[in-house]
């Protein structure tokens, strides 16, 4: 203890030193800053020219009748009606089933599990692990699991099922971002008068993080909008010229299910079938349908970048 | 007020209805590491009692010990009693529900943590906890204990208004009205004027002698003079040791041990 250390020699600079070192960093810097705004141009110029094309050939598709026609033989009639209804009803299902397992499994995961056991670590990571699995598996899954077991048939329940599987673990890896993001000192608080570990999760942990799962729930369904393997390998069909049957009744009990079990196609795999056609005519059509698909999902995402605005507005932790 | 509580102290008989709480041998683990050493000490009803000592002796600890807010992470360990009188119950017993220890015992935090929900929603929610929904009696609850925060004045014209809204310190005071609010039978506090200004904190203070009458008082400080303000005993820890108890007064003035007096004259820590 008694040999002391030679304390080091003093580390202050004279200023041309210091000029110096700033000069050196700064060049560095720009190199940097010239190579990210090349890349990122790059990304943005593709993404613009895509998009462009796409709105060139597809613009002149862009009617009334493109919306509420079946597709057809003639490309000029061929309308997108069954595919974005289709569209529209697995993505119901797809929430309805993806919500509140996402949501609960979640909340499970950062509230409940206890901390540090193991089945809270071999769930931990095959969430983890499901959000790179490639869609396709998860159409083989659905194929063998709700198609012939549950035997749901190539229907809009398992279409909407397949894609909640898809998308549950963006969202219960939004939720739980969205959970934790609620500080210690507001669970404390909670903890502190009084509630239980269920009142503290309902009333207070869920409400605040509302919009980052909201968000989460949001790009989910933008991402299963635009799937198409997985739904191909569940059996949807290309062409359809109807409709499936209504939800709604005019006799009680007024909600009707048939829905669920009806033969569907979705808007990607309708730009699949147009795409794939020799006649030239219907890749207008292709390109129109990909207008419509590319503008609901950048609908959906900014809903949730406007959700995610509104309540970092409102709740400053 | 002083000399009332030292002829108390002084005088030997443990009579029960004096005190609220007594701490026998506590020890407390995070983990393996042996936070709390051996505490003793007693409460006496209706005073306020100062938790002071260096960074790190293990005053929040021993704080957060009372209304078992330790239970809420894995690993932690208490060893001992912490007896609530007079029903002579051992809060620190698995077998007490710390939800249960929570509702008779309030906290305020050292950081003001309302709630993102409305001035009136804040000061309800212990007694929504408590099944309370009758909205005259919420009410009125409400309005007595914005009162007794010394906060009613200032809020009264606008209850619907996030409590976001309000000033460090009157955040402060709506955190002491939230737990006032059920009526706690000791109140803990864990330096609830560090993030405040004087100003702020005087008025803290104020509350905290305006309020001894209907609770008991467990205050951690930093502020030596805070404490010798506010606090009837003392009690400075070192390392997880209580190394010193009693009437605040008599602490300050002629400490008995060396460590106390060192830390007290500010020849360390
Ligand atoms: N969650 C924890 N896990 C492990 N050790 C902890 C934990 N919290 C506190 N400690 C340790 O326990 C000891 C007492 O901490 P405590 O927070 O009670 O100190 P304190 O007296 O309140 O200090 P301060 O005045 O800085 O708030 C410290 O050594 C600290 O490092
Ligand atoms: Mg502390």
């Amino acid at each position: 203890m008694n040999t002391e250390k030679p304390s080091p020699p003093s580390a202050r600079l004279d200023a041309a030193a210091i000029a110096e070192l700033i000069r050196t960093g700064k060049r560095k810097e720009l190199v940097f800053a010239i190579l990210g705004v090349f890349c990122l141009a790059i990304a943005i110029l593709t993404l613009t020219a895509a998009f462009l094309s796409l709105l060139l050939d597809g613009w002149s598709r862009i009617r009334p009748e493109f919306f509420v026609n079946f597709p057809s033989r003639r490309a000029a009639e061929a309308g997108i009606l069954s595919a974005w209804v289709g569209s529209f009803m697995v993505l119901i299902v797809t929430m309805v089933a993806a919500v509140p397992l996402g949501v609960g499994a979640a909340i499970y995961l950062e509230e409940y599990g206890q901390k540090g056991g193991w089945i809270k670590d071999v769930i931990e990571i095959n969430v983890t692990n499901l959000a790179g699995v490639p869609s396709i598996i998860y159409g083989l899954l659905a194929l063998g699991l709700f198609v012939y077991y549950f035997k749901f048939g190539q229907s809009v329940l398992s279409a909407g099922l397949t894609l909640a599987l898809l998308i549950l673990p963006i969202v219960i890896v939004a939720t739980r971002e969205a959970l934790r993001s609620v500080p210690v000192h507001i669970r404390e608080a909670a903890y502190g008068v009084g509630a239980t570990r269920w009142q503290m999760v309902s009333q207070h942990l869920v409400p605040y993080s509302a919009g980052g799962i909201l968000t989460g729930i949001i790009i989910g369904l933008a991402r299963a909008i635009g799937e198409t393997a997985p739904v191909i390998t569940i059996g949807a069909l290309t062409f359809i010229a109807f409709l499936p049957p209504s939800p709604i009744s005019t006799e009680p009990p007024f909600l009707n299910f048939d829905w669920l079990f009806s033969p569907f196609t979705v808007l990607p795999i309708q730009m699949f079938n147009w795409v794939s056609r020799p006649d030239s005519s219907f890749h207008a059509s292709a390109a129109g349908a990909g207008l419509v698909l590319l503008a609901m999902c950048l609908a959906m995402n900014a809903l949730a970048i406007y959700i995610r605005y509104q309540v970092r507005k409102k709740i400053k932790w | 007020m002083v000399t009332s509580s030292q002829a108390r102290a002084a005088t030997p008989a443990v009579e029960t209805q004096h005190y609220k709480a007594e701490v026998r041998n506590l020890n407390f683990y995070y983990g393996s590491f042996h936070s709390l050493k051996n505490i003793s000490f007693k409460l006496e009803a209706n005073k306020a009692t100062a938790l002071i000592g260096p960074s790190g002796c293990g005053k929040s600890t021993l704080l957060r010990c009372f209304n078992r807010l330790h239970d809420l992470y894995p690993g932690n360990r208490y060893e001992g009693s912490i007896v609530l009188l007079p029903d002579n119950v051992n809060i620190l017993d698995r077998k007490v529900d710390p939800i249960e220890v929570r509702m008779r015992i309030g906290m305020v935090f050292q950081k003001p943590n309302p709630f993102p929900k409305s001035i009136f929603e804040n000061v309800a929610y212990g007694l929504r906890v408590r099944g309370m929904n009758n909205k005259t009696e919420l009410a009125d609850r409400v309005e007595a204990a914005l009162k007794g925060a010394a906060l009613w004045e200032e809020v009264n014209h606008r209850l619907d208004d996030l409590a976001f809204n309000l000033s460090g310190g009157q955040q402060q005071r709506l955190c002491i009205a939230r737990a006032l609010a059920t009526d706690p039978e000791i109140l803990l506090f864990d330096e609830p004027t560090s993030a405040l200004d004087p100003i702020a904190t005087s008025s803290i203070e104020e509350l905290i002698q305006d309020i001894k009458h209907k609770v008991t008082i467990l205050i951690v400080t930093h502020n030596m003079q805070q404490a010798a303000r506010v606090s009837d005993y003392t009690a400075y820890m070192y390392l997880g040791d209580l190394i010193e108890f009693g009437v605040t007064s008599e602490l300050f003035v002629k400490p008995k041990d060396k460590r106390t007096e060192d830390y007290i004259t500010g020849r360390f820590g």
